[in-house]
């Protein structure tokens, strides 16, 4: 059965005065028909105090600490190998992780990583809503940050409000400029920042500055000090509304029971203002304050439902609780719950919480298959890698005593931190001889020697007399063996149909 | 078409143009903003460029713009940085003998390096992409040489060509004893059966018997009593499994009618002898031996 939770029609510019919504403001724009741009309603969003207030502050704190620190944490190791923890060195094609370090082709593990980053938003989102946006995406916490900064500057809701609607003065001027520039200033750090992630932090710091670092640093510099000054001074929530995939992908993951920020509409209507020592008898909590409305970052009214510009940041459940405290009600018309809640209580029956259900078994499923495979293929991980490259032009050789050669292209990759002797040896037809050019004696196995992380391309020639050879195509497998580790590879040795017994 | 008075459109409530085709008139919606910006920043960058690149004709000149740039001196700076750049590899090639290259494994593996890209570049069209040789042309990855497989051998066939018309080229003429008439059909056949008997296969025992004293005096002298062949003379080995124009009786028969001889080029007329050496290095190393 649907049912209709009655929301009484939010209120008109009309009827009150009072704030609203900057959402309500454009849509009541556009319906007057106010030309094919849609101009944005500026928002202020009023300080606000509280449980999620406090952990948004550290969720902030946290992630941008997190941000700045990373790059300045040292790792020793060998040789001339870079001595920074975490470096994605694209000049000597390494991404460097504390102990772990990945080669261009183990790609793979970025992408088990940012498949299983994928999982676990789609579990996170499916219990607790997007948490992820409302606390942690960059989008958020910048925007945020810029808020903090802006309201330094110019003051809070009110003041800001006015502060735009007067003509220019000096108080105006200096404390737009002042924002301005420390928006610019956080920009700038944060763009320089992220180069320091691809170079050498404490080499790259003194260069950058005396104009010797490569180009691609200031450019990437340049360029998200520009974006971070825009999405995150400029369009806000603009960002997440009109250019972020995800508020359209989460409709996906969302469902009745999935915790989300609520106006527990079955408490809160009909709304209305309330009198000092006025019965709370049939009505409800809601005295319309409109504090969700001017603390909201979005510019949205919970109390219209869930919708796709809420990012979950709870702000408006703290200003709600002020309120309620004030109006000497219980804590919660706004707050983390679900809609089958809501809907459970208007119909008087008993609420029950699913965490466990379908959609979140399959996530948790889908998430622990892949951290699995990805731990598995992180174990099996081997210092040494060998590839074999068959000639196939010519694919075998005649020699004058009419024994057959094939030629080999052996790569072998030594990823360890120091130099490694490799035997050579070779399996599946016997005897055979083994060559390689610059040696000029022929014998069963070979030696090479492979300097630390480096890749060492070897020709091998393969001599096999004809009346060895008991098919024109034979499984054979080179294998190299080092002191402490090994690596085997099949390929195949031809030799003809006219060649072979 | 008319003037008219430009007029609401009921439907949408846009203006219209005022101009009526057959009855269908236009809207008048603006471009899209976001596409009028980048119109006008293309204009603003156009202007830069005429300022900065080349990009007026003139009558016999054109405008160079202010950052003089130049695709031809780029060419030209590339290629000098090249040069600069193998500078010092290059060097060593040039002084270094044939047998110092071969046993210095860094200097080796420049030769190698240098060699393979000239002979993928010169060599590959007829001997093959990975030097396999094919019908009339040399099989340069086995132990078998018509003219030497030492490296100062590979080097002087290299420099000088064979048949090239060099001074200096590698020469020898294998008769075409059918065309010129030197031999009779019949003996020409007898003369196939005893060199398919030499490479230890069988044959006519009485066509063998008929061409022993023929091939003692039309062929030894070149090809040896034994059929082993010369590499003095070019002449190939007849007892081994390698033919240049092919092994079943038809070529063979073809062969002693009509003695091919293919032309290798003299590449000294073309590249360094540093490159040659580079080449005759790679060559070395890739084949049998």
């Amino acid at each position: 059965m649907t049912v209709v939770i009655d929301r009484t029609t939010p209120p008109s510019a009309a009827k009150s005065p009072g704030p609203v919504s900057a959402a309500a403001l454009a849509r009541r724009k556009a319906g007057q028909g106010g030309g094919l741009y849609q101009k944005r309603p500026p928002i202020y969003p009023k300080l606000v105090h509280g449980k999620w207030r406090t952990i948004k502050w550290a969720m902030l704190i946290a992630t941008l600490a997190v941000y700045y620190v990373v790059p300045w944490i040292r790792w020793t190791r060998p040789g001339e190998l870079p001595d920074q923890a975490v470096l994605v060195d694209f000049t000597g094609r390494r991404f460097y992780f504390f102990f772990i370090q990945l080669w261009p082709q183990e790609v793979y593990f970025i992408t088990g990583l940012l498949v299983m980053g994928a999982l676990a938003l789609f579990l996170v989102t499916a219990l607790f809503g997007r948490l992820w946006c409302g606390y942690t995406c960059p989008q958020t916490v910048w925007t945020d940050l810029f808020i903090a900064v802006e309201r330094l500057f110019e003051g809070d809701r009110n003041a800001r409000m006015k502060l735009d609607a007067s003509p220019m003065s000096f108080n105006k001027l200096w404390r737009k400029t002042g924002k301005h520039a420390a928006w610019l200033g956080i920009a700038f750090a944060t763009g320089g920042a992220w180069i320091f992630y691809f170079h050498d932090a404490p080499t790259l710091i003194r260069t950058f500055w005396l104009g010797q670092a490569p180009l691609t640093a200031y450019i990437s510099c340049g360029l998200l000090t520009a974006t971070t000054y825009t999405l995150a001074g400029m369009m806000r929530e603009q960002v997440c509304t009109y250019m972020c995939p995800w508020p359209r992908i989460q409709g996906a993951m969302l469902d009745e029971h999935s915790l989300q920020v609520t106006y527990l509409a079955d408490r809160g209507e009909p709304r209305g203002p309330h009198k000092k020592n006025e019965s709370w008898e049939g009505r409800g909590d809601c005295v319309d304050c409109n504090q969700c409305v001017v603390v909201c970052p979005m510019g949205i009214d919970i109390r219209d439902g869930a919708q796709l510009e809420c990012i979950n940041c709870g702000l408006c459940v703290d200003a709600c609780d002020e309120i309620m405290v004030k109006m000497g009600r219980p804590k919660g018309l706004i707050a983390y719950d679900t809609d089958h809640a809501v809907i459970s209580r208007v119909e008087q029956k008993k609420v029950i919480y699913k965490p466990i259900r379908a959609r979140t078994i399959y996530y948790a499923g889908a998430l622990s298959l892949v951290s699995a495979i990805m731990l598995w293929g992180f174990l099996q991980r081997s210092p040494v890698d060998l590839h074999v490259l068959r000639d196939r032009n010519p694919t075998f050789i005649q020699l004058r005593d009419g024994s057959i050669r094939n030629a080999y292209t052996l790569k072998i990759t030594n990823r360890g931190f120091e130099a490694e002797t490799y035997k050579v040896t070779f399996k599946g037809i016997s005897p055979v001889t083994l060559k390689t050019p610059g040696e000029s004696v022929s014998s069963n196995t070979l030696t090479v020697v492979v300097q630390p992380d480096q890749v060492r391309a070897m020709r091998v020639f393969v001599n096999a007399p004809a009346d060895a050879l008991t098919a024109p195509s034979l499984p054979v497998t080179f294998s190299i063996r080092s002191k402490s580790v090994s690596a085997d590879t099949r390929t195949v040795f031809l030799s003809g149909e006219a060649n072979a017994r | 078409m008319t003037d008219h008075v430009p007029e609401k459109d009921a439907h949408s409530g846009v203006d219209t143009t005022g101009h009526e085709w057959d009855g269908i008139r236009e809207l008048d919606n603006p471009l899209p903003r976001w596409w009028l910006w980048v119109f006008y920043a293309c204009i603003a960058f156009s202007i830069g460029y005429w300022v900065l690149m080349p990009a007026w004709p003139g009558l016999n000149n054109y405008s160079h713009g202010l950052l003089g740039q130049s695709d031809r001196a780029q060419v030209d700076q590339a290629i000098k940085d090249l040069a600069a750049v193998r500078g010092a590899g290059a060097a060593k090639l040039k002084t270094a003998t044939l047998a110092q290259i071969a046993s210095d494994p860094q200097l080796q593996a420049s030769a190698l390096q240098v060699g393979g890209s000239i002979f993928g570049d010169n060599c590959a069209t007829c001997h093959g992409a990975g030097g396999g040789g094919g019908k009339g042309y040399p099989n340069l990855r086995d132990d078998v040489w018509l003219w030497g497989g030492t490296l100062e051998d590979i080097q002087q066939t290299l420099t000088y060509g064979i048949r090239s018309g060099d001074d200096q080229a590698r020469i020898s003429q294998m008769p075409a004893f059918g065309k010129d008439g030197l031999l009779q059909a019949p003996q020409i056949a007898d003369l196939t059966e005893y060199v398919v008997s030499k490479s230890g296969r069988q044959a006519s025992p009485a066509a063998v018997a008929r061409a022993t004293p023929v091939f003692a005096e039309q062929c030894a002298s070149c090809h040896g009593v034994e059929g082993k062949g010369a590499q003095a003379l070019g002449a190939p080995d007849l007892t081994d499994g390698d033919w240049l124009y092919g092994s079943d009786r038809a070529s063979i028969n073809g062969q002693i009618q009509n003695g091919r001889g293919g032309v290798m080029p003299a590449w000294g007329q073309r590249f360094s002898p540093e490159t040659i050496k580079a080449i005759a290095v790679y060559i070395h190393a890739n084949s049998g031996q």
